[in-house]
């Protein structure tokens, strides 16, 4: 196990020295300044400009802004937001909980749906049933994230004005409703978001429990269960779904990047002031600080979460570990 | 390329077969079709403001069957060529990728040792990577990225599952016998990747493809709709909707039109890999309920 937990660790350390690395190179590499739009504005002269820049440090050689980059980013120095006039850490500390509210829900949600459905299938593969959710699955699978989020959005919040068009809170009468009134209008601003999410990474998931669970179906303990009288209902529910269970766990892992960058988009359309919309809306003001931040930590953060779900894969099941 | 031709052959006779397949072959034709004939077919030009004072917003009617936009262009128009754009893109980007995933497996799995632990790793790590937000970082920063630079950005960013793909497929074929024996008859490391492994990468290969240009479809999209991608006044599919978004509530055939484009699209594409899959390798499908003409039960 601690050789396991070693090499995996030391894996993600260099993914995330990479994506350092990475972020640093398109900075510098990219034309124009590093300070992005900040530099643009009438009236700022080229001496001011000189005095931000040696400010920066962007007047020293190349070798030693990339050391320095490395040294800052542990720490969370990740520069300055020109557009937020605060640094970028504090302005992502801000978003991160927010992003990690929706992401966490709906990724709860999803994974309940997601495994039901495979279930489901995989119960009867082949049938009219299977064939039908399959064809679902694959449309919900095929559609833009950012798309089904403005649809949602049109329906609920125009259409049918049941639900806010977005944000967190309302933005007027939030702070003069009673205790139980603003509970639940954060609740409504919820709504839209997390659904659209679990919606969209549902389908993932399902489809991936299908093939896991038919994957472990021809297996001899399916075979003895069924001899020992329980039904193949029973068989699936039981055996069969524990046993996927463990390449669902991976799952969790590997559907973290499709998940990250759907949450960009649906942040985006429901003004939700996560990680995703604020990164989004840095691209507008040419915050390239804030840009390159936002992409290193919902990476990072990515990488982190593939790492935890690897090592409770490991904590369930030796043989991953014994490897 | 008789071994490629024999390779893919039987699987294409089953495909035909597949009324999924069917379906979605068709609806990719149609798409094709009015891509292709874009400059014949759509009534107007795509960037002409045709009235700015009258034609401004209107909902889908006889003259404009899906409205036009707040700069008074016929978004049917701005569709079809839209088509153009985005399929452009997908074909010649996924195209590039493959070349270079297939390359790079190839030289990965047969080199071994070294070459192949440090290209793997890499691979591994950019994987592990969201290719939109890398994208997202590349196209923001460098602010004036044109349609080639676009496609060469979206093929450099997605030839890493290919390349694993290749990479297994050659290490089995390398220990073949005949793969051996050619070697020892003195056949040239090039001539057995075209000869021996291309022929074998083909079928999965074949799948990640066509799941590759539904996958960049809506990378591409989803850029442009951050407006980052196509840039105006190209169309683009995701650029109309782009178009119509802070106004969603009231301009809903913005939305509407061109995202159930992209959904047809990449449906067909994802039907057409999954099915592709099927029959490439029906070992896979799961049994069929009292069918006993299928080619193995479990």
């Amino acid at each position: 196990m601690r050789r396991y937990l070693g090499s995996r660790l030391l894996q993600a350390v260099g993914v995330v020295f990479l994506v350092t690395t990475l972020t640093f190179l398109l900075v510098h590499l990219a034309p124009g300044d590093p300070l992005g739009a900040a530099l643009d504005r009438p009236g700022v002269t080229e001496a001011v400009r000189d005095q931000w820049r040696q400010q920066f440090g962007l007047d020293r050689p190349l070798g030693e802004q990339y050391l320095r980059w490395l040294a800052n980013v542990p720490r969370g120095e990740l520069g300055y937001s020109f557009s937020h006039r605060r640094p970028v850490r504090d302005v992502l500390l801000d978003a991160f909980p927010r992003t990690l509210l929706l992401v966490g829900l709906a990724l709860t949600f999803s994974f309940a749906l997601g495994i039901g459905v495979g279930v489901l299938q995989a119960e009867r593969a082949g049938s009219p049933r299977d064939r039908w959710l399959g064809r679902v699955l694959l449309l919900l699978y095929s559609v833009p994230d950012f798309w089904l989020a403005l649809l949602a959005l049109l329906l609920f919040a125009y259409k049918i004005p049941i639900l806010p068009a977005g944000g967190i809170v309302d933005p007027v009468l939030h702070d003069y409703l009673p205790f139980g009134r603003r509970v639940l209008d954060r609740l409504a601003h919820l709504v839209l978001p997390v659904l659209t999410l679990t919606v969209l990474s549902s389908a993932v998931i399902a489809r991936h429990q299908r093939s896991s669970l038919l994957a472990v179906l021809p297996s001899d303990w399916m075979r003895t269960a069924l001899a020992k009288g329980l039904s193949w209902r029973d068989a699936v529910r039981r055996h069969a779904l524990r046993n996927a269970l463990l390449s669902t766990i991976t799952l969790v892992g590997l559907s973290l990047p499709a998940l990250a960058a759907g949450a960009v988009f649906v942040e985006k359309v429901f003004s939700w002031p996560g990680m995703g919309m604020v990164t989004v809306s840095a691209i507008g003001a040419r915050d390239y600080p804030l840009i390159t931040a936002g992409v290193l930590i919902i990476s990072v953060a990515v990488v982190l979460g593939a790492l935890l779900a690897d090592l409770a894969v490991a904590a369930a099941d030796p043989r991953v570990r014994m490897r | 390329m008789n071994g490629f031709l024999a390779a893919i052959r039987p699987p294409l006779s089953r495909l035909a077969r597949d009324g999924r397949a069917r379906a979605a072959a068709v609806v990719l034709l149609l798409v094709i079709g009015a891509a292709l004939l874009a400059p014949l077919l759509a009534p107007y030009d795509p960037t002409a403001q045709l009235d700015i004072v009258r034609l401004q917003s209107r909902p889908p009617s006889w003259a404009h069957p899906l409205g036009t936009d707040q700069f008074s262009r016929d978004v049917l128009s701005r569709l079809m060529w839209g088509a153009r754009i985005s399929l452009a893109i997908a074909f010649v980007a996924v195209a590039l990728s493959m070349t270079l995933g297939i390359l790079v497996g190839a030289i990965a799995g047969y080199a071994g040792g070294l070459v192949d632990a440090v290209l793997m790793r890499l691979v591994d790590t950019a994987l592990s990577i969201p290719r939109l937000l890398l994208l997202i970082a590349v196209v923001a920063l460098w602010e004036h990225v044109g349609l080639a630079a676009l496609t060469l950005l979206l093929a450099g960013t997605g030839w890493f599952t290919v390349s694993r793909l290749t990479r297994a497929e050659t290490l089995v074929v390398r220990e073949k016998d005949f793969v051996v024996a050619a070697r020892m008859l003195g056949a040239s490391p090039w001539r057995i990747l075209t000869r021996h492994v291309l022929p074998n990468v083909a079928a999965p290969g074949l799948v990640a493809a066509t799941l590759g240009i539904a996958n960049v479809i809506l990378l591409e999209a989803g850029l442009s709709y951050l407006g980052i991608g196509v840039r105006p006044p190209t169309a683009s599919w995701g650029g109309i909707i782009q178009d119509g978004a802070e106004r969603v509530g009231d301009l809903w055939w913005l939305t509407l039109f061109p995202g159930l484009a992209i959904l047809l699209t990449v449906f067909a594409c994802n039907a057409l890999g999954d099915a592709l899959r099927d029959a490439l390798d029906p070992r896979q499908l799961p049994p069929p309920l009292g069918d006993d003409t299928s080619p193995q039960r479990r």
